[in-house]
C-alpha cells in the first residue's frame, strides 16, 4: 500500500514538474515579446504589491500599485535583472489585515515571488509580518509609518528589531507627530490645540507622540476624542471640542474622515485648521471638505522638486495610468527598485530558486542598500529596518489645493 | 447650555435623516412581517443616482432649485427600480418560505448591491464628494448653528413622513395595506390583490429612502457605499424602538437615536468613541421595559 501510494506522489510530482518546465517555456516565449531585447531565458520573476486599491484608501493604494508597475516596466527595459522578465501581481487588501495576511501567504509560498512592496497600512503590515517571516520573503513597506512594526512596542524606550525582512522607505509617525506639532506650535503659533483620533493605531501613535512635542513647546492639548472610523456625522464630537475653544484640531486619521470633520467644524462655526499626517495629505482631502489653512505633514520633499523625483514624475505621466500616483506613489517606486536592483545582483551568477538561504541573502543585501538617487532622494535603512531618510514636508491647503511650505529632516531633540 | 442645545440640534438632524430610512424597513415589515437588510442600500443606490445625475446629466452650473429636484427624482426613481427589482426577484419567490430565508437573502441583496456599485460606478471605490446643491449657511438661532441642509431635513423628514401616515390611513391603497398587515389571507379574500400592494410597499419605502439620500448627500456633502451599511442598521434600530411596523414610532424612533448619539458623545463616559453604545443600551432597555417599542402593538400569534 505504501509503496504504491509513493509511486502515485512521485508521478504526481514528475507531472508537476513537467507542467512546470512547460509554463516556464510560455513564459520565454511571452517575455521575448515584453522586454524587447532582454535574454529572459531564465523564466519569470514576480514583484509583489500588497495595497488597498479599493474602498477608502484607493486614491493611495492605486499610486503604489502603479508606480511599482513602472519601476517593473523600467526594469525590463533596461534588463536589469538579467535572464529574467519581471512581472508584478498586486493584491487589493481593501486596509483590511484579513486580505492583507492572505496576500503575503500566497506570495511567501510562491517561489517566483521575490520580494513584497506594501502594505499601505500599518494594521495590514502587523498582519503580514509573521506570516512572512519563516520563510524570509522580504518585505519593504512604501507607506507604514507605526514605529512598533519595527521596533516593537517599547520602540521609545527599548527600541527591538522586529523582523529581520521588513523594511520600510518613509519615515515613522513618532517623528512625524513632532515634525507636525513643531510647526503648529512654533510657526503658526498655536498653543490650544485639540485631538481627534478615529482609535486605530496609526492615529493613536501619531496622536500621542504630536502631543508630548507639543505640550513639551508649552502649548495645551485641551480635548482628545476618538471618533468611529464609520462614521459620517461629526457633528457631536465638533460641538464638544468647539466648547474649548482650540486654536487649532490634530486628526489622527486619514482624509476620508479628516475632510468631511474639517468641514463640519467650519459649519459649527470651529473655523480653525485641521491638521495631521500623511494620511491627510491627499487631493481627496480637499475634495471630501478640507479648507484653506489646513496642515498636514507628509513624509519626504515634494516629489516634483527633487531632480529624481521629476524623472519620475515625467515617467509616470508618460506611462497614461488612469490614476494619480497619489502621496506614496513615489516610495512604491523606490521600495520597489531596492527589490528589483538586489534581486539583479542575488543573481547575477545564478538562478533564482526562491529558498529561504537565497530570500535571506536577498534581505542582507536590503539591508546594505543605500542610494542617494532614489525618487524622494536618499534611500537606505537603519539597523531597525527603518528609513534612513527622515526628511518630511508640510502642506497646507491654499486657494484649494496642498501647497508645500517646509521640508526638513527631522532631528531628535 | 449652548453646547447642549447645539448638541440636541445636531442630534435631530442625523435623527431625521435616519428617519426616511427607517419608514422603509418598518412598513415593508409591517406588511410582510420581513426585515429588509436590503433597504440601506436601496438608500445607497439612491445617493448614486443623484450623485450621476448631477455630475452626467444635468448641465454645468445648474441652480440648486432645479438641480434639488431633479436630484431627488432621480434618487428615488433608482431606489424605486431597484427597490423593485428586488422585490420581485429575490423576494417574491420565497414568499411562501421559512421565514430565515428572505432574511438571509436580504442579506445577500445587500452585499451584492454595494459591490455592484463599488465596481461598476466610476470612482465609487473611494468616498465620492457631492454636489452641494442647496443654500450654503447656516441658520443661527441665538448660540445654535444649523446649516440650512439641515433645516431642510428637520422639515422635509417628519413632512414625508406625515404625508405617509395620512396616505396609509386615508387612501384605499393604504386601506389595502393595512388589511394585508393584518390578515393577508383574508385580505386576499376580499378582492386586495397582495403582490400589488407588497410591491407597493417597497416602492413607498424606497422613494423615501430615494429622498433621505439626496439630504443626507447634501448635508454631509459625501458618499460612499458603506453609507447604506451603516446608516441601515441605525435605522433598523429606529424601528424597532419605535415599534416595527408603526410609521410614527419609527421617526419617533429616529430621532430618539440621534439625541442619543449626539448626547451620549457630549456627556456620556467614553465620550464620541462609546457614542454607539449607548444608542444599543437605550434599545436594549427599552426591549426589556417595552418589547413591542414606544409605539408597537405587543405581537400576537397570527393564525
Amino acid at each position: 500500500m505504501i509503496r504504491k501510494s509513493s509511486a502515485v506522489l512521485s508521478g504526481v510530482l514528475a507531472m508537476g514538474a513537467v507542467l512546470g518546465t512547460s509554463a516556464c517555456g510560455a513564459d520565454k516565449t511571452e517575455a521575448t515579446g515584453g522586454a524587447g531585447n532582454c535574454d529572459t531565458s531564465k523564466g519569470t520573476l514576480v514583484v509583489g504589491v500588497i495595497a488597498p486599491m479599493s474602498g477608502k484608501l484607493s486614491a493611495i493604494g492605486l499610486g503604489i500599485r502603479n508606480s511599482v508597475q513602472l519601476a517593473v516596466e523600467q526594469a525590463n527595459e533596461k534588463c536589469a535583472v538579467k535572464g529574467y522578465q519581471l512581472t508584478m501581481d498586486a493584491q487589493d487588501d481593501e486596509a483590511n489585515p484579513d486580505k492583507g495576511a492572505a496576500a503575503a501567504q500566497r506570495f511567501a509560498d510562491d517561489v517566483n515571488v521575490v520580494g513584497i512592496v506594501g502594505s499601505y497600512n500599518s494594521g495590514v503590515a502587523r498582519a503580514i509580518q509573521p506570516k512572512i517571516a519563516s520563510s524570509k520573503l522580504v518585505q519593504v513597506s512604501p507607506g507604514n509609518t507605526d514605529p512598533a512594526l519595527s521596533r516593537g512596542a517599547d520602540f521609545a524606550t527599548a527600541p527591538k528589531r522586529q523582523y529581520e525582512n521588513y523594511f520600510r522607505v518613509v519615515g515613522t509617525d513618532d517623528l512625524q507627530g513632532p515634525f507636525n506639532a513643531r510647526y503648529l506650535v512654533e510657526k503658526e503659533g498655536r498653543k490650544k490645540i485639540a485631538i481627534i483620533t478615529d482609535g486605530k493605531a496609526v492615529g493613536e501613535s501619531s496622536a500621542t507622540e504630536f502631543a508630548k512635542e507639543a505640550e513639551r513647546l508649552g502649548a495645551e492639548i485641551v480635548i482628545r476624542e476618538k471618533v468611529n472610523e464609520n462614521d459620517s456625522d461629526f457633528s457631536s464630537v465638533l460641538t464638544k471640542v468647539k466648547a474649548r475653544q482650540p486654536q487649532a484640531i490634530f486628526v489622527g486619521s486619514e482624509y476620508h474622515i479628516a475632510g468631511p470633520l474639517s468641514k463640519q467644524a467650519k459649519d459649527l462655526g470651529l473655523a480653525v485648521p485641521i491638521s495631521g499626517t500623511d494620511g491627510l495629505f491627499d487631493p481627496q482631502f480637499i475634495a471630501l471638505g478640507g479648507k484653506d489653512g489646513d496642515v498636514a505633514t507628509s513624509v519626504g520633499a515634494p516629489i516634483e522638486k527633487l531632480d529624481s523625483g521629476r524623472a519620475f514624475v515625467e515617467a509616470y505621466k508618460k506611462k497614461g495610468f488612469a490614476d494619480g500616483f497619489g502621496g506614496f506613489g513615489a516610495f512604491a517606486y523606490d521600495a520597489a527598485n531596492v527589490i528589483i536592483s538586489l534581486v539583479g545582483k542575488v543573481t547575477a551568477n545564478g538562478v533564482w530558486t526562491g529558498s529561504p538561504e537565497q530570500r535571506t541573502e536577498l534581505v542582507k543585501q536590503v539591508q546594505g542598500y543605500k542610494t542617494d538617487r532614489g525618487a524622494n532622494g536618499l534611500v537606505g535603512f537603519d539597523k531597525y529596518g527603518d528609513s534612513v531618510n527622515k526628511m518630511f514636508t508640510v502642506y497646507t491647503v491654499t486657494s484649494g489645493a496642498w501647497k508645500d511650505v517646509l521640508s526638513g529632516q527631522f532631528e531628535a531633540k | 447650555m449652548a453646547t447642549l442645545a447645539q448638541q440636541i440640534v445636531n442630534g435631530l438632524v442625523l435623527g431625521a435623516l435616519i428617519g426616511l430610512i427607517a419608514l422603509g424597513y418598518t412598513m415593508v415589515y409591517g406588511i410582510v412581517q420581513m426585515i429588509n437588510f436590503a433597504h440601506g442600500e436601496v438608500f445607497m443606490v439612491g445617493a448614486f443616482g443623484a450623485h450621476f445625475t448631477y455630475r452626467r446629466l444635468l448641465p454645468e452650473g445648474t441652480p440648486w432649485y432645479a438641480a434639488l429636484p431633479a436630484m431627488c427624482a432621480a434618487a428615488a426613481v433608482v431606489s424605486v427600480a431597484v427597490a423593485a427589482a428586488m422585490e420581485r426577484l429575490a423576494y417574491r419567490p420565497l414568499r411562501g418560505a421559512h421565514k430565515l430565508a428572505p432574511l438571509i437573502t436580504a442579506l445577500g441583496v445587500s452585499i451584492l448591491l454595494q459591490e455592484v456599485v463599488r465596481v461598476f460606478y466610476p470612482g465609487a471605490t473611494a468616498p465620492l464628494a457631492f454636489p452641494r446643491a442647496f443654500a450654503d449657511g447656516h441658520l443661527v438661532v441665538g448660540p445654535v448653528m444649523v446649516l440650512w441642509t439641515g433645516v431642510l431635513a428637520l422639515v422635509v423628514a417628519p413632512l414625508l413622513a406625515a404625508v405617509v401616515h395620512v396616505y396609509v390611513e386615508r387612501s384605499r391603497l393604504g386601506r389595502a395595506m393595512r388589511a394585508t398587515a393584518q390578515d393577508p389571507d383574508t385580505a386576499r379574500l376580499m378582492g386586495i390583490n397582495l403582490d400589488r400592494v407588497i410591491l407597493a410597499t417597497f416602492v413607498i419605502g424606497a422613494v423615501l429612502a430615494g429622498v433621505g439620500a439626496v439630504l443626507y448627500g447634501i448635508h454631509y456633502t459625501q458618499i460612499d457605499t458603506a453609507i447604506g451599511f451603516q446608516n441601515g442598521i441605525f435605522a433598523f434600530t429606529a424601528a424597532v424602538l419605535g415599534g416595527i411596523g408603526n410609521i410614527r414610532g419609527a421617526m419617533l424612533g429616529a430621532l430618539c437615536i440621534g439625541l442619543v448619539k449626539s448626547l451620549a458623545g457630549q456627556y456620556a463616559w467614553g465620550g464620541a468613541q462609546y457614542d454607539y453604545v449607548w444608542v444599543f443600551v437605550l434599545l436594549i432597555l427599552v426591549l426589556m421595559f417595552r418589547p413591542q417599542g414606544f409605539l408597537g402593538r405587543p405581537e400576537g400569534v397570527r393564525a
